[in-house]
């Protein structure tokens, strides 16, 4: 069986913290409210699907794709190209035929 | 409503192919009872008649030019608005895609356009077809033609009540977990999951790229068929495409219609997915299916499936960790909305706020836990561990197919609940899937069908039927003949007990 804390049947407690974090990394801001409501949520989910380590023993080979394929290729020619009008036609803010972002570093960086 | 919304179809193209009727007049029609109706529906998100209408005259101009077309050419067809479409915007059902507008058609898309199918309109779904009601759409509920205080099922609840409330014959779905087969249920009619690989994925706006796939809709099984037929094939767009000879679906239909076609066709009834909490009435007209089929010559038999008790922890494992990597793509830099937060910021704060506002509580609900599941230290734990599951269930089906043809369930444990209604626990809306989503996790065949509504509120009961892996014919010759078997059993066609929404403009539910 894995090592890992969650390998225990018993889901490890959701925390505001840990959804605060969970936010942080996957770049969703969050209201308090949400962020309530998610800790709940969470908890309830994680303890009703941590059941898959109950069955998911070590000779038990992985499944990551339900048919199988290997080695996918085509032929390496160019096709598909997108003009520069079609590339940036749904962007929300473009200059000089680029994307327009705000600044990548903050003042403390 | 114009008979030409009423036909199937198979019967409209016969009407289109002999010059009875024209691709305008087919494509009007339909228009017309999109106005009718839609406004109670809420099926559609988008529409363009003068797209429409322009596309449905090349086609009549193609044919006075004597070029030969295909067989559903001139037949109004529903996209689903997971599919990207060049002449409609597409938004998954999400505000953070609102007015977008793809340069490329969805391969699906391209394919149908090519066959002469006209884009009669995006149907609403769940956002990134993320929920079982159509509830979770950003731009609101799409209502169930059956009865106006219920939900049509999801997340392709658009693409099923459109077919069912006659705004168009045909529909295109996506299919995660059920989303085109439990719809299909709700709302009476007929929709298809193939086989995981069989229809083209590109242009599919992605939620979890190894279970979602793409498939048809419609009232009847031959025209579920005839619509497979269009889409199916392989596309090099999409790597998990199959290159594979696949049997036309529309003549499996055909040769099923007689009900002998089922004498010594071996049929498991899958202990585990008689699940605890279904409605008697659906269990009732299930266990008479069953004795329809056995009185036809058809071998029952039992089948036990250990594992699928673990398919939804697993489905939900899988699919949010999916989907948390999917939905990175929305970031405010290349498409969809950008909100900036007040006093300005980098872009990393640009992309949090505009990802807060833009996306709805499921879609984050399920990027939090597949951020959680994917998270080192819990990776093998939670994503590992359900991709064994996975492994499970495979096996679970390989046995159960050693010994049957085909398997047949409930496709839904209850019949389409109140708008509105709530479950404080999403695990409680999530377990009602436990009866579809095996057959995503194994990239198995699936399709349902209507086989009666249940007694104690008169709504659709659907059928399920599952195949190995590459057999979706065996499911439409199998379909096909259960779908006469109904029909004589009621003396008309399910889709004709569908009520008519004559009293749908005044707002009254029409059931």
């Amino acid at each position: 069986m894995s090592e890992t804390p969650a390998a225990e049947n018993a889901a490890p407690e959701i925390t505001a913290e840990t959804v605060q974090h969970l936010a942080g990394l996957a770049r969703i801001a969050l209201t308090d409210a949400e962020v309530e409501g998610l800790t709940f949520e969470l908890d309830s989910i994680l303890t009703n699907i941590a059941k898959v380590s109950e069955v998911a023993t070590d000779d038990i080979p992985a499944t990551s794709h339900p048919i199988p394929l290997s080695n996918v290729t085509r032929v390496d020619e160019v096709a598909d190209v997108l003009t520069r009008e079609q590339a940036l036609a749904n962007a929300p803010a473009t200059a000089d035929g680029m994307f327009r972002v705000s600044s990548i570093l903050g003042e403390e960086q | 409503m114009s008979e030409l919304t009423t036909l199937t179809a198979a019967e409209l193209s016969a009407k289109l192919t002999s010059g009875e009727v024209s691709a305008v007049e087919a494509t009007q029609a339909h228009l017309d009872r999109i106005a009718a109706v839609d406004g109670d529906i809420h099926a559609f998100l988008a529409t363009d008649s003068d797209a429409s209408l322009a596309a449905a005259r090349a086609v009549d101009e193609r044919r006075a030019a004597g070029e030969q077309l295909g067989e559903l050419a001139g037949v109004p067809l529903a996209i689903k608005d997971v599919l990207v479409t060049t002449d409609m915007p597409s938004t998954s059902g999400s505000k953070i895609l609102e007015g977008y507008r793809s340069p490329f058609d969805a391969t699906v898309v391209a394919k149908a356009r090519a066959a002469g199918l006209i884009n009669i309109g995006k149907t609403n779904m769940d956002e990134f077809a993320m929920g079982s009601a159509t509830e979770n759409s950003a731009y609101g509920p799409t209502f169930n033609p059956w009865a106006l205080d219920r939900v049509p099922g999801g997340s392709g609840g658009g693409s099923a009540a459109a077919v069912s409330a006659f705004e168009a014959p045909l529909a295109l779905g996506s299919d995660t977990g059920g989303s085109i087969r439990q719809p299909a249920a709700l709302t009476g009619t007929v929709g298809a999951k193939p086989t995981y690989g069989g229809v083209s994925r590109y242009g599919a706006i992605a939620l979890a790229s190894s279970l979602d796939q793409v498939g048809p809709c419609a009232r009847t099984v031959l025209d579920t068929a005839l619509l497979h037929d269009v889409v199916a094939g392989h596309d090099r767009h999409d790597a998990t495409s199959l290159n594979h000879a696949w049997p036309s679906m529309a003549a499996a239909a055909r040769d099923g219609v007689d009900p002998a076609s089922l004498k010594g066709l071996r049929v498991g009834v899958i202990k585990q997915l008689q699940l605890p909490g279904m409605q008697p009435g659906v269990k009732e007209r299930f266990d008479e299916t069953v004795a329809l089929l056995t009185a036809q010559g058809v071998e029952v038999v039992e089948i036990d499936a250990p594992h699928f008790e673990y398919a939804v922890a697993a489905y939900y494992l899988i699919l949010p960790s999916e989907a948390s990597s999917n939905l990175a793509k929305y970031d405010s830099v290349r498409f969809g909305l950008r909100v900036e937060p007040e006093g300005g910021g980098t872009i990393e704060s640009v992309m949090s706020a505009t990802r807060g506002a833009g996306l709805g509580p499921e879609v984050k609900r399920r990027i939090i836990l597949g951020t959680y599941a994917l998270s080192a230290g819990y990776y093998d734990a939670y994503y590992g561990s359900a991709q064994k599951v996975r492994t499970l269930i495979q096996r679970d089906f390989a046995a159960a197919f050693s010994q049957v043809d085909v398997i047949v369930s409930p496709t839904a444990p209850t019949t389409a609940w109140n708008i509105g209604h709530v479950n404080e626990d999403p695990m409680q809306d999530y377990l009602n899937d436990a009866t579809t989503i095996p057959a995503n996790l194994a990239g198995i065949p699936g399709l349902s069908l209507p086989i009666g509504t249940a007694s104690e509120d008169g709504l659709p009961v659907g059928l399920q039927l599952m195949a190995p892996a590459f057999e979706d014919a065996r499911l439409y010759r199998a379909a096909s003949a259960i779908e006469s078997l109904i029909t004589a059993r009621d003396g008309k066609p399910f889709w004709a007990q569908a009520p008519s929404l004559v009293s749908a403009s005044t707002g009254k539910a029409a059931a």
